[in-house]
């Protein structure tokens, strides 16, 4: 097989290609996170950027105490952010357990929202230790229930003891059950990657592999998104084009739970990987608590004011 | 899909500016005989009419600081010396965002250098001096030796806080009384300056500041009653302030030019290198004495680099110096754009292959894109000459020893910059480098306690740290 000609799916080649890679430095790459924080944000263009950020978010809940009930008030919520203001935009997609990925889209399609797409996080997350037939299974099962997009996890012990190998040959095995019919997204859990050179080589690995998306974290291990790591993503994904000329997107997560935040990501994206990836089929932003604050953010700046949390739904 | 940054102005209103200024001598405003405008380079606007000091005025300010050094302040204990510098620290902290406002107005500096380098900086000079002021004799300086007594500092345009910092804090932490004159086009922090030191009770005298123009610097200069001079500007005003004071008993430190060398091996961290390199020759519009404004690469990834480079060059947002998204402001004056027009239109006629970043530039003001020329060889001017603007030459190099033989080809040596993975490398460049600084993997970085100075036509003696220290006390290394 040819993974974009730049590696031919053996060992030695996936290695050589990860080798030559150059290096990241860590004081240098979080200056310019740092600086690129420091941009001011206001008036039409904090409009524009609260805006897309809805649009781009994957409305999520993973948690043991999840029910039909709570995913359903999520899906509506997704669909429709404020009821009061119809002008705002639906998020990027609504992000559940394997299990709940059926009641979700029936929930959607019932509410009118069937291109709200259902992602599932899928191949035994968060810790992705399970056997690969499970893996695989878990896969198929979310796609059968309806899930357009899969955010599976890597093995990251395997990377970490540098069986590369393993960790892109099952990113392959994956997107070959994902086929045409789900987006993949591969998370990295940056968290436990820990350097920025191990981010940096992970991202190419699983472009390499087929990831449509690279995505920083679980959102279960904390550090998750910081502003370093995700610049040195978008690094990877516009490099990636300058060799492939194909786009793939990425999806910090975690951490990310206010307007302010989002912003920075916004911009990020632009003065990093370029306006291209402005866009929900290149940028999402997986978080559960950062649409209310975009909402209310976006009241403010409509009315001028800061309404009472009351005046925004709970999910 | 395009995500415009609206305009974010930082308010003007926290500054008050003057009509007109007078000299601050002895602890009190000294109306001038004649007076200029001071512009805001971004726009051309008159911001206010600075005095231009006469050879009397300049005697004024000598006599006054002589008289404060022998009555009181040679006498004072290092304490009490550190306790002013520390309120002036903590002044300065405290109407950091009037300097910062002020300082971009009159220099052209964008607003987010000005607040998060300049003032920042320039309180951590008197924090640090402060500090020493009562524990000299474990700086490994010779304390046994006096200071000079009356210190004349002229200081250039480019950091008008920051320099003045550099030179007060040490001078006054030392023991010194101060006769100052800021650069022609950029007095007012200066004269901000004198009311903080008012405000923090330093006693009259101690800090004296006459403006005016290179006649105002040359009375300094020439003043019989002054011990020490310490001048930071061009290596052509440096050399006729050498000769002028080697015949007297006065002593000299000088920061003058620089043409930086900026290698980049192949082995280095690409996307920070490129960052690097553009902090390199672009902070400050690359009005930057130890400007990294010679970038070296290593012909392996040359195409590599030059590519990321002017990707990330478009995305140089230059503008509205006081819009805190502005990245590179107004070039200083007229002058100093005639200066690298100069030198870029000879940098094209030599055949060098010049690219500039697609921006547009305000109609008002002095400003010019970021810019940078290919192709160019030790051979041409604008490897030779310094530009002091946002124009980097591009040079490369096949092995490591060419580098370096190319980096110190230069009748400069202030600073170099060394961009690799390897550490051996690093190590073995920077004992080849003839250059008074040496960053490895950054650039452009400043703190008060690393010395501060050039090798070879690029100055004499070091400011900041310990080594500042002794250029303020007699009989110390000079």
């Amino acid at each position: 097989m040819s993974f974009y000609g730049l590696v031919d799916g053996s060992d030695s080649s996936l290695r050589n290609y990860l080798k030559q890679l150059p290096g990241v430095d860590q004081v240098g790459a979080e200056a310019r996170a740092a600086m690129l924080a420091t941009r001011s944000i206001k008036t039409t263009s904090k409009a524009w950027a609260i805006d897309t950020a809805i649009s781009m978010v994957d409305l999520t809940t993973l948690e043991g105490a999840d029910t039909p009930g709570k995913v359903q008030a999520l899906c509506s919520k997704a669909f429709r952010p404020d009821p009061t203001d119809l002008t705002v935009p639906h998020v990027g997609a609504v992000c559940v357990y394997n299990d709940m990925v059926g009641i979700a889209r029936q929930h959607l399609d019932s509410i009118g929202a069937l291109q709200l797409p259902v992602a599932a996080v899928s191949t035994a997350f968060p810790s992705g230790r399970a056997s690969m037939a499970v893996k695989l299974q878990d896969t198929e099962d979310a796609i059968v229930a309806g899930a357009a997009e899969i955010d599976m996890v890597i093995d990251r012990g395997a990377f970490l003891s540098g069986r590369l190998i393993e960790v892109f040959e099952e990113i392959v095995a994956i997107r070959e059950v994902c086929g045409d019919r789900a987006h993949l997204k591969v998370i990295l859990e940056t968290g436990e990657l820990v350097t920025l050179d191990n981010v940096r080589k992970a991202s190419y690995l699983a472009m390499l592999a087929g990831a449509d998306f690279i995505k920083t974290s679980t959102g279960k291990v904390a550090p998750a998104a910081t502003a370093p790591v995700v610049l040195v993503m978008l690094e990877a994904v516009r490099d990636f084009y300058d060799l492939t000329k194909v786009r793939i997107g990425v999806k910090p997560a975690g951490g990310i739970r206010t307007t302010k935040d989002a912003i920075k990501q916004l911009v990020l994206v632009n003065e990093t990987a370029g306006p291209e990836w402005l866009n929900p089929s290149l940028f999402r932003i997986g978080a559960s608590a950062l649409l209310n604050d975009l909402l209310m953010q976006r009241m403010k700046m409509s009315d001028g004011y800061y309404a009472s949390p009351n005046y925004v739904t709970i999910d | 899909m395009n995500f415009e940054y609206a305009a974010a102005p930082e308010s003007r209103s926290v500054v008050k500016i003057d009509p007109e200024y007078g000299h601050f001598i002895n602890g009190k405003w000294v109306n001038g005989s004649s007076h200029f405008n001071t512009i805001n380079p971004a726009t051309e606007e008159v911001l206010s009419r600075i005095a231009l000091g006469t050879a009397a005025d300049v005697d004024a300010a000598v006599k006054a600081a002589r008289n404060t050094f022998d009555k009181s302040w040679s006498k004072l204990s290092g304490r009490e010396r550190g306790k002013y510098l520390f309120r002036i620290a903590r002044i300065m902290q405290e109407r950091a965002r009037e300097f910062a406002v002020l300082e971009t107005l009159d220099n052209g500096k964008p607003i987010r250098e000005s607040r998060d380098v300049d003032v920042p900086l320039s309180a951590a000079h008197f924090f640090y001096h402060a500090g020493w002021a009562d524990k000299l004799e474990y700086a490994g300086v010779d304390t046994t030796t006096a200071p000079h007594g009356v210190v004349g500092q002229i200081i250039p345009w480019n950091f008008p806080l920051l320099m003045l910092a550099w030179k007060v804090a040490p001078a006054l932490a030392t023991g010194n009384t101060v006769v100052l004159k800021p650069a022609e086009t950029t007095s007012l922090t200066a004269l901000l300056f004198a009311q903080v030191c008012q405000q923090a009770g330093l006693p009259d005298g101690v800090v004296n500041i006459v403006t005016g123009d290179g006649s105002t610097g040359s009375a300094i200069v020439n003043h019989p009653g002054i011990d020490k001079i310490a001048f930071t500007g061009s290596t052509e005003v440096g050399k006729l302030i050498a000769r002028a004071v080697a015949p007297t008993n006065k002593s000299l430190t000088l920061e003058l030019g620089g043409k930086g060398a900026n290698i980049v091996f192949g082995d280095a961290a690409i996307d920070e290198t490129v960052e690097g390199i553009v902090n390199g020759i672009f902070f400050n519009q690359g009005h930057v004495c130890c400007a990294g404004s010679r970038l070296i690469l290593q012909e392996s990834i040359a195409d590599e680099v030059l590519e990321k480079l002017k990707r990330r060059m478009d995305k140089i947002r230059v503008g509205d110096p006081l819009d805190k998204n502005t990245d590179l402001g107004a070039i200083n004056s007229a002058e100093q754009l005639a200066k690298i027009r100069e030198l870029t239109a000879a940098g094209e006629a030599e055949g060098a292959g010049r690219w500039s970043s697609n921006c547009a530039l305000p109609e008002n003001g002095f400003w010019f894109a970021p810019t940078i020329f290919t192709g160019v060889t030790q051979a041409h001017r604008i490897a030779r000459e310094e530009i002091f603007g946002p124009v980097l030459s591009v040079l490369t190099f096949r092995t490591p020893a060419e580098a370096i033989e190319k980096a110190n080809n230069t009748p400069f040596g202030l600073s170099a910059g060394i961009w690799s993975e390897k550490g051996s490398n690093i190590l073995w460049a920077t004992q080849q480098l003839r250059a008074g600084v040496i960053w490895a993997n950054t650039f452009n970085k400043f703190d008060p306690a690393s010395p501060f100075g050039g090798y070879k036509e690029s100055g004499w003696g070091r400011e900041g740290g310990r080594h500042g220290l002794s250029a303020y006390l007699k009989g110390s290394a000079k």
